[in-house]
């Protein structure tokens, strides 16, 4: 039972981490690195700013830290005209000095004892059962996000951000400031990795400098394996897939420790090797029709003979 | 309307490469001139429009627009007055957006609101009488998203995107080249009628001679980056494709002539 609700307790907040993923990977087109250093980055201010006995500003900051990360990156990109993937990884870098310092050079730090805005709630409905009011403030926050997110993608600025990634030529041609539209998307992208990397660290009061290891990879599963129940049709679905998809991860994952088909240490190969064959499922079908097709002409040929 | 004043540009500067791609042009539009442009490939028509556009800044020279100097502004900004529709029609639009959201991006051109809804009621009713008005059934499938449609439906959708809110310029790059003979006709004449019905300034390069000759009101061929022929209505309507023709071999038999005098 702790297992099940954990699992979707883990799966909502880390969502929304999948939704900034979503947001460059899909909806930009933009392979964006700065990932794990912008989870991290939530995580240390909401856990310092948390220890200070302010749970809600510190994810607050959280958000802001995030986007300053993203607008960063897409500076990095567009103005400086260095490749995505450089860019990313030059934030993500610098970012693991910045959080040292943020946590005061220690690499962890403990929630326990401050208040969370986990345990304000569960102060607040104390007649619920904890693991429930958890849920709650989950499915509240993704309800909250996926909701503004819509709003947002269907407005004049939303548009040309999906245009952007769709394309970009075209969106300067209607006047409509390119650079512009990837440092704001990047910027939102990293705002809510940021935000669940600040959940997080609330959620397990505990804050650790390598929290966001391989977080850019169980991002990619996620949104993979969230089109496999969705496909890509609509931004709303895709949003909403996203969550399916990390809930599903997180499932797996509970089953495949449960089950001790591998130890725990080998979780990061496994995501690897889901996300490497998820994409490369296209070019494996475009293989095999290849091949069948020459064995049918083959045969063919052999009847005409 | 647009002035082009003493525009060059050489490719790759200074390397064993250099390419002179403009040449000392100089071009002046009056308000609803409709200028088709001849020249065979290399000739700079494109480069032209890209000059214009602000695909890059020029070495040297001027472009004017309605008054304003254009020639160190950014090509996004340029965009608010100009609309430019390219040879391939995946250019103009986005494949992934529907025919509305493709319309919509396009009608907020100038306009600087960015958090209300993109497609509004008001603007659904607008997009669907301009569809309607071409007569391609488009009206009826504006949720249908844009990689969906055949060649000849973007490129009237692109005219639309570019023509929604009117353009002080209107730079057609061979627009109907990729088409079919049929949709290219009926795109060409969709294309004159949204000429004509605005008044817009329009350049449009061609590599169909007998069209460019019935097309607008004046003719220019480009050589080498320079304006070679300048062809007013007038004139034009006496020429036959032949007198064409002969016309630019006469032009560039000089130029050779000139260039063996140099090399003797």
């Amino acid at each position: 039972m702790t297992l099940l609700l954990g699992s979707l307790q883990l799966g909502l907040l880390y969502g929304i981490m999948v939704l900034g993923i979503y947001i460059s990977f899909r909806i930009l087109n933009i392979p964006d690195l700065t990932t794990e250093g912008s989870f991290t980055f939530g995580l240390v201010i909401s856990a310092l700013i948390a220890s200070k006995g302010h749970p809600f500003l510190g994810i607050l900051l959280a958000v802001a830290a995030g986007a300053a990360a993203g607008i960063i990156t897409g500076f990095l990109q567009t103005k400086c005209k260095i490749h995505p993937v450089v860019a990313g990884i030059l934030t993500m870098s610098g970012l693991y000095s910045i959080n040292l310092l943020v946590m005061g050079g220690s690499s962890n730090l403990t929630l326990l004892g401050s208040d969370t805005v986990f345990s304000v709630f569960e102060g607040m409905l104390s007649s619920v059962d904890k693991e429930i009011v958890r849920i709650i403030v989950a499915i509240a926050v993704a309800v909250i996000t996926v909701v503004i997110l819509f709003v947002f993608f269907k407005s004049h600025l939303g548009l040309a951000i999906r245009a952007t990634g769709d394309n970009a030529e075209m969106v300067s041609a209607s006047s409509i400031n390119v650079d512009g539209m990837k440092i704001t998307a990047l910027g939102i992208s990293n705002a809510l990795i940021a935000l669940c990397g600040g959940l997080i660290t609330q959620y397990q009061s505990f804050a650790d400098i390598n929290s966001g290891v391989g977080i850019l990879v169980v991002g990619l599963a996620s949104v993979i394996i969230g089109e496999l129940f969705f496909g890509r049709r609509s931004v709303v679905l895709g949003f909403i897939s996203c969550f399916v998809g990390s809930i599903v991860y997180r499932y797996i994952i509970a089953i495949a420790i449960k089950s001790e088909w591998f130890p725990a240490y080998m979780l990061k190969f496994v995501s690897a090797v889901i996300v490497a064959v998820a994409l490369a499922v296209p070019a494996i079908k475009s293989a095999l029709k290849v091949l069948s097709i020459r064995q049918s002409s083959m045969k063919g040929g052999s009847k005409n003979a | 309307m647009l002035k082009i004043e003493n525009a060059s540009k050489v490719f790759a500067k200074g390397t064993p490469n250099a390419h002179t791609a403009l040449n000392k042009i100089n071009l002046t539009l009056a308000k609803g001139d409709f200028v088709t442009i001849l020249g065979s490939n290399g000739a700079g028509k494109s480069t032209l429009f890209n000059a214009v556009c602000g695909n890059f800044i020029l070495d040297e020279g001027r472009i004017i627009l309605d008054g304003r100097d254009m020639t160190f502004m950014s090509e996004h900004r340029r965009a608010r007055s100009i609309g430019r529709l390219f040879q391939d029609p995946m250019k103009g639009t986005a494949p992934n957006l529907t025919i509305e959201e493709n319309l919509a991006l396009s009608y907020s051109r100038g306009h600087h609101k960015y958090f209300g809804p993109a497609v509004g009621k008001k603007e659904r009713q607008l997009f669907r009488e301009r569809l309607a008005s071409f007569d391609m059934g488009l009206e009826d499938r504006m949720q249908t998203k844009m990689g969906l449609l055949s060649g000849g439906q973007r490129q009237v959708v692109t005219l639309l995107m570019s023509t929604i809110v009117l353009p002080k310029l209107l730079l057609l790059d061979e627009h109907t080249a990729a088409l079919d003979p049929a949709t290219a006709e009926k795109v060409m004449n969709i294309t004159e009628k949204i000429v004509r019905d605005n008044n817009l300034t329009t350049l449009m390069i061609t590599h169909n001679m007998s069209s460019a000759m019935i097309t607008g009101n004046r003719t220019i061929m480009l050589d080498s980056g320079e304006i070679i022929l300048d062809i007013s209505k007038e004139e034009r309507e006496k020429m036959t494709v032949d007198d064409l023709l002969k016309k630019y071999s006469e032009k560039k038999q000089k130029q050779f002539d000139n260039d063996r005098m140099l090399l003797g």
